[in-house]
């Protein structure tokens, strides 16, 4: 395997079966050096299934590809040596004090000034008072944090976070995405996944991937002009009845409500625009650019089997 | 993949399991409070050899040698006299009840059909549904009997002195004079308790990795197999020792197990018998899905190990495949070690069989284990 030295990831035609279900399949990904990734995709859509290959933690059935530069196949003791990678589920010893947590971990990786890096960590993190309380009792937000600040202990090239920020209240997670950039800025490759939008809109790159299969990637801003949704915000009296006929129309594919607001889109831009003409009552009918979060409702509600060709 | 062994990784595994079993308050004391209530309970509740049976006499004579053969039962604890019975009937029913185990019967004219050299029968009527309990007594009867007759009748009367009891195995019991289960039951105890905690808390201990979730984080780092088998094992090693150690002791001084071969012989084959569990222990883990699992299976190969080893039922006594399946268990061979070693003075060369077996089962264990081993998830 040639070393890429653009990409921080690179695979192809990733492939794992459990018991016969095919729950990635041909699973291809291009991450480059120091960007942020996004990893989106309904819950059981092979996300998790799909980082543990990479970082050798899951043996692909088929596919190869390298993580920075080592096969993933072959050299899993480099990749692991480079990458951090933060579990979905809490994963730290319970019965481990934080400071023994994250001592351990850094002695696995053989932190230099293990001592000191520690200490800081747990300054950082505003944990330094609490440094000897059991990582079990700590709330579910606090692990989340613990376990990121764990994962980057031994200041890896590549972050792997498999959601990251779930169950996070709204300032840390503000502070973790500015951590997220500034790392990024470093050099450090970041692959997250999330099922938030707020945090999709904030990488370079999304990859969006529904039952094992990769629906599309590319570049963040052009994930909407990508699918090719044209959409159309409606305000006014008697949103909700207008809402459910809406839903009844051809050439509607999704009806999005934030609040008092309907967001109608389509994937047929005329058709769209002569239902717009025909339905103009006493409600606003304004043209918008499709936004992200459209496109992932779009293509979570499962409209997404007739798309196709989109795929970067 | 080259092999690379991190001393400082092994280290930390070290350490953070030694916390983790400090913490683990429960599973700490066990280790060493359990081995402790099994020596008490095997050592002195659970009896193969019992005494004190509860006995009646049906006493239709009485004089000077009836009271000799009745105080010389007495003497040899294995009887226990309840009272005295006035006719057939209440024998009888005491027996069906279980409220004796015992009737003696003495009949009429029994000192001077003696005395004439009559041959009379001193009845022993048993409760024959356990024969476990009444097998000792009995067989010790004629014995008693003709102690008792000895001593009471002297010159040329001694000659008439043969009571008829229709029972008399004469059981022989080598390096065990006394009969004493303690000292034959203890010793295998040993075998019993290591195979108990060794396999199921090393078993347990690494399911636990997998089935928290903190295997993936584990993995996830540089760490080595080999270097979490070691850290994770070693300090169960050390329980190991710290439970013989105990045991050892409180073997000497509860129950005056001796010692009496060769320590260097003890040494290989325990050492051998600690390494053949953890092996199954880890074996147990690459089966089991959750700690309850690895429990479940653990107790399940020690049904085998207590019923097959020899530890409760004669080795020689039991049918061809029982034994066969019981050859393939280490504590059968560790039990034979430690009872040649400290009961019959064995050296080294004396248990070499025992050992080599012990390795061989080692060597196809460990086989099955690491093939068994993933490194990964999946
Ligand atoms: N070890 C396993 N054995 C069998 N099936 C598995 C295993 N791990 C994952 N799966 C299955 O693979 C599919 C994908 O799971 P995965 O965890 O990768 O999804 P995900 O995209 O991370 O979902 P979520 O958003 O809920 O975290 C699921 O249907 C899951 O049941
Ligand atoms: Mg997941």
């Amino acid at each position: 395997m040639t070393a890429d030295v653009e990409n921080a990831i690179s695979v192809t035609g990733l492939t794992k079966r459990f018991s016969g279900r095919t729950v990635v399949d041909d699973f291809d990904m291009q991450v480059p050096k120091g960007a942020i990734y996004g990893f989106l995709g309904p819950n059981g859509s092979g996300k998790t299934t799909t980082i543990r290959m990479m970082c050798g933690l899951l043996t692909p059935d088929a596919g190869q590809g390298a993580c920075l530069g080592y096969d993933i196949l072959t050299e899993q003791a480099k990749i692991k040596a480079r990458v951090g990678y933060m579990t979905q589920k809490f994963s730290l010893y319970e019965d481990l004090t934080i400071r023994e947590n994250l001592d351990f971990i850094a002695r696995m990786f053989a932190v230099p000034d293990r001592r000191s890096r520690v200490t800081e960590t747990l300054a950082d993190l505003g944990l330094t008072d609490r440094a000897g309380q059991l990582a079990g009792t700590l709330s579910g937000g606090w692990k989340q944090r613990l376990a990121l600040a764990a994962c980057m202990i031994h200041d890896p090239q590549l972050l792997l976070l498999d959601e990251p920020t779930a169950g996070v209240d709204p300032k840390a997670r503000r502070d973790f995405w500015d951590e997220i950039r500034k790392l990024s800025a470093a050099g450090v490759t970041v692959l997250v996944s999330t099922h938030y939008m707020d945090e999709a809109i904030q990488c370079d790159f999304i990859a969006y991937i529904a039952y094992g299969k990769k629906l599309i990637s590319g570049v963040a801003a052009e994930i909407p002009k990508m699918i090719g949704l044209s959409t159309y915000r409606v305000t006014g009296p008697d949103i909700t009845a207008l809402e459910t006929r809406l839903r009844a129309e051809d050439a509607v594919a999704q009806v999005a409500r934030f609040g008092a607001v309907l967001h109608v889109s389509g994937t047929d831009a005329a058709a769209l625009d002569a239902l717009a003409a025909r339905m103009k009552g006493p409600q606003k009918w304004e043209r918008k650019e499709a936004e992200l979060e459209e496109a992932f409702i779009y293509l979570m509600s499962g409209a997404a089997d007739n798309f196709s060709g989109a795929a970067a | 993949m080259t092999f690379d062994f991190s001393p400082g990784r092994f280290l930390a595994v070290l350490s953070k399991e030694f916390v983790q079993m400090r913490r683990d308050r429960i599973t700490f004391v066990m280790m060493i409070g359990v081995p402790i209530m099994q020596l008490l309970i095997f050592g002195y509740a659970i009896n193969s050899d019992p005494r004190h049976l509860p006995t009646l006499v049906e006493m239709a004579d009485e004089g000077p040698i009836t009271r000799a053969i009745l105080s010389g039962m007495e003497t040899s604890t294995f009887f226990d006299f309840q009272g005295v019975v006035t006719g057939p009937g209440e024998g009888d029913r005491a027996l069906r009840d279980g409220t004796a185990n015992f009737v003696v019967v003495i009949p009429p004219d029994f000192e001077r059909d003696v005395l004439r050299g009559l041959k009379p029968d001193i009845l022993v009527e048993a409760d024959g549904t356990d024969p476990t309990a009444i097998g000792g007594a009995a067989g010790a009867m004629p014995g008693i009997i003709d102690t008792a007759m000895a001593a009471t009748l002297t010159g040329p009367l001694a000659t008439a002195a043969r009571p008829a009891a229709p029972f008399g195995v004469t059981v022989h019991r080598a390096y065990n004079p006394e009969g004493e289960t303690s000292l034959n039951i203890v010793p295998g105890l040993l075998a019993v308790i290591l195979s108990m905690t060794m396999v199921m808390i090393t078993a347990v201990a690494i399911v636990r990795e997998g089935e928290r979730g903190t295997m993936e984080t584990l993995i996830a780092t540089p760490v080595r197999p080999a270097e979490v088998m070691a850290g994770k094992i070693a300090p169960y090693v050390l329980v190991g020792y710290v439970q013989t150690l105990v045991f050892l002791i409180l073997a000497r001084a509860l129950f005056g197990v001796p010692f009496t071969g060769s320590p260097l012989a003890f040494f290989v084959g325990f050492n051998l018998f600690i390494v053949v569990n953890l092996a199954l222990g880890f074996l147990i883990s690459t089966v089991a899905r959750s700690q309850m699992q690895a429990m479940q299976v653990s107790f399940f190969t020690l049904l085998p190990t207590i019923l097959l080893s020899g530890f409760m039922f004669p080795f020689a006594a039991m049918p061809g495949w029982a034994q066969t399946i019981g050859s393939a268990i280490p504590a059968t061979h560790f039990l034979r070690l430690v009872r040649k070693v400290m009961l019959k003075g064995a050296d080294l060369s004396d248990v070499m069989g025992n050992v080599i077996a012990i390795l061989l089962i080692l060597l196809v264990i460990s086989a099955i284990a690491m093939r068994r081993y993933r490194q990964t998830l999946d």
